[in-house]
């Protein structure tokens, strides 16, 4: 495994610029994962690591060493894409053997056996080594995909949204054993994702995207708890944070146009009267869908709480963010 | 606007049972889940309340009036499909105006009703704009002005939010639930997503395999769910599953197994065997005190909670616990449960055992 670095790239395809002087470090061993919306840059930041494609100006380190004149093969990573696309007419097995009956690896036949089992193990797909690769289910055929990554020993994994076509129960299953899997073999992971909770679960650190822009790196715990803008503080949380108008409050500090309140950062029983307007029981938790002097906003509360709508709450800010009228945070 | 009652209600494709003699009741007004996996029959009831397809038993009362043989035509429903299905040829107007039209209503009339379904959901910018070039909210919303605007005494609609992605559908449940709030209007919502029923449902009926498992409220069915299948389909994560060999008599308020005891709510029914302890993430906390414990496997942060996965004798159970909260990897700690949340099954059938916290969801059958 190896650290891989982005220094000042540049990518513009015509007139759109997918990638803005992007400097990034994917430390060895680590899980980063880059979170944005469509269009902010995120596979086109994979496909220049993986060679895929070129970049306009910067340069692409991997372990030190520039390698914007390697082919995607001298750069030996992993790539693995949403779509999983296996070998239809070949078994499990097969689809497994494939990349490491490479010419460049050479790799020994008891060799490519023992990692095909190995990998089957940890992914349990076992059992299903000599089925076709057509006769699988969605959630194995991105399993055997994402096997075929690991039977290799790369530089890098690139995952470019793995899990965005499976359903949630798989999907949340798959997270653990990701990162499992990624822990144990202290593998080099950069995974792209618009998922938050992909993100916040997996990620050693996270990268927030804003078209082609980093805006932010850090443990998830770092962004969610000080984003440095309003746009990152929007990409993490659910319900999203409220964004306010700062005067509802008063007591800003000066500059602040905005004042972000996370929905468990809303102290109940005191300060401002709020309207509820629905009130959602999830289970564990119930949400309270608020209105105050115009404005909408989102709480929560005990999974059990007498509220019903149209009664009225007493609410204050607590440990509040603030942002400038561009979104900037201010500290 | 109407109630539903559906009693007994089946159907068969050949030899397969697609609904097994469902019964329960949609009142009026109310947002009503049909929930549960692909293929558990959902659909079906749905388009059978509809009219598109014919019973092969049972009965179908709308606004006390039996429709189960009824043609779609008679039964004065709408039905949304997955959103989007728009005339793509036609403008807006003519899009909503459609259903009116074709039932020969004056054109005065026509404009008038569409305007105030316009209105309603504030798309009166855009009615003279062709469909094709609308962004996926306001084809959305186009598409259920055609469904408002001819008045019917319900609603069907069938995972009319699948197709979205996760931060726009987040919107329009909203924004569907507050049209729902304004016109009041029964409706009938066909999902296989459990957040999306518990965020939206008045009440929630969970099936399987063709079965009614449970019908209720969410706040109602996540705390006391009737089968095994309700309380893993229902939460994210589900109910954990403490599996183990053991018996509770009527009576008891606490069970053993791994050489421990529990506490648990006043037990009912009387078990023996093969059974299983319910509880849910949030009702587990980490204690240095308890004598059950178990290695930390994976900690997944989440913001304001953090989810703790815990292998324990019984099987690894996940712990909803404050982000503040530290467990490390490779860790044991102890697990506390909160006694008067648990539910027990048996494990042979799936169905819970009754006890003092859950026994009027078995009086209402």
């Amino acid at each position: 495994m190896a650290e891989v670095s982005l220094s000042n790239v540049f990518k513009r395809f015509g007139d759109t610029v997918a990638v803005e002087d992007m400097s990034l470090t994917v430390p060895d061993g680590a899980f980063v994962v880059l979170l944005g919306p469509t269009g902010a840059g995120k596979t086109t930041t994979l496909r220049l690591i993986a060679g895929l494609e070129k970049a306009d100006s910067g340069d692409v380190l991997i372990n030190g060493r520039s390698v914007l004149n390697d082919t995607p093969a001298q750069r030996d990573v992993a790539m693995v894409f949403q779509q999983y696309s296996l070998y239809p007419h070949m078994t499990v097995r097969e689809n497994l053997e494939f990349p490491l009956k490479s010419p460049i690896l050479k790799t020994p036949a008891d060799e490519i056996a023992r990692k095909v089992n190995e990998v089957a193990g940890i992914l349990s797909i076992s059992h299903k080594l000599n089925n076709k690769a057509t006769e699988l289910s969605g959630g194995e055929m991105q399993r055997v995909s994402i096997g075929r990554a690991l039977v290799r020993d790369p530089s890098i994994y690139l995952m470019d949204e793995p899990l965005s076509s499976l359903d949630a129960k798989l999907r949340s299953d798959l997270r653990v054993e990701l990162k499992r899997i990624q822990a144990d073999l202290g593998a080099t992971m950069l995974y792209v994702t618009h998922d938050q909770v992909e993100a916040m679960t997996m990620a050693t650190h996270v990268g927030v995207l804003d078209h082609g822009k980093l805006v932010q790196f850090g443990t998830p715990r770092e962004i969610y708890e000080n984003p440095v803008s309003e746009y990152v503080a929007t990409r993490l949380g659910i319900p999203r944070i409220n964004i306010l108008p700062v005067d509802l409050f008063g007591n800003a500090p000066a500059g602040a146009a905005h004042i972000g309140l996370r929905p468990e950062h809303i102290k109940q029983g005191d300060g401002k009267e709020a309207l509820v307007n629905r009130v959602e029981h999830l289970g564990d938790q119930t949400r309270l869908h608020l209105e105050l002097e115009g404005h909408k906003l989102i709480t929560l509360t005990d999974a059990h709480t007498r509220l019903v709508a149209k009664q009225t709450l007493k609410i204050a800010p607590q440990n509040p963010l603030y942002f400038d009228a561009a979104g900037a945070r201010i500290v | 606007m109407a109630e539903i009652i559906i009693k007994n209600l089946q159907k068969k494709f050949g030899d397969f049972t697609a609904v097994q003699s469902s019964s329960f009741t949609i009142e009026d007004g109310e947002f009503f889940m049909l929930l549960g996996p692909s293929g558990c029959g959902k659909t079906t009831t749905l388009r059978m309340i509809a009219g598109l397809e014919l019973p092969t038993s049972g009965e179908i009362y709308l606004d006390g009036e039996e429709v189960g043989m009824k043609p779609a035509s008679e039964r004065d429903i709408a039905f949304v499909f997955q959103m989007f299905a728009l005339y793509p040829h036609m403008n807006v107007r003519k899009n909503i105006s459609y259903p009116l039209v074709s039932q020969g209503m004056r054109k005065v009339d026509v404009k008038a009703k569409v305007a105030e379904v316009a209105g309603i959901l504030g798309i009166e910018d855009i009615l003279d704009r062709p469909v094709g070039g609308l962004s996926g909210g306001d084809r959305q919303r186009v598409a259920l002005g055609r469904a408002i605007v001819r008045d019917p005494k319900a609603f069907m609609m069938d995972e009319p939010l699948g197709a979205l992605d996760a931060e726009f559908r987040e919107h329009m449940a909203e924004e569907l639930r507050a049209l729902h709030d304004r016109m009041n209007a029964t409706t009938v919502y066909v999902t296989h997503d459990q957040l999306e029923a518990m965020q939206m449902g008045d009440k929630i009926v969970v099936m399987n395999h063709g079965v009614v498992e449970q019908f209720g409220t969410p706040q109602d069915i996540y705390d006391k769910p009737a089968t095994m299948f309700v309380a893993e389909f229902i939460g994210s994560p589900c109910m954990n599953f403490l599996r183990f060999d053991g018996a509770v008599n009527k009576g008891d308020t606490s069970v053993a197994f791994a050489n421990q005891t529990f506490g648990i709510p006043k037990q009912i029914d009387e078990r023996g065997g093969k059974l299983v302890f319910g509880v849910r993430p949030e009702h587990i906390s980490l204690s240095d005190a308890s004598g059950y414990r178990g290695e930390v496997l994976a900690s997944e942060y989440l913001g304001t909670t953090l989810i703790i996965t815990v292998a324990t004798p019984n099987g690894d159970v996940k712990v909803r616990a404050d982000s503040a909260q530290i467990a490390k990897t490779g860790e044991t700690v102890g697990l506390d449960f909160n006694p008067q949340t648990i539910t027990l099954f048996d494990e042979a059938n799936g169905a819970a055992l009754a006890s003092e916290l859950n026994e009027e969801i078995f009086d209402r059958g």
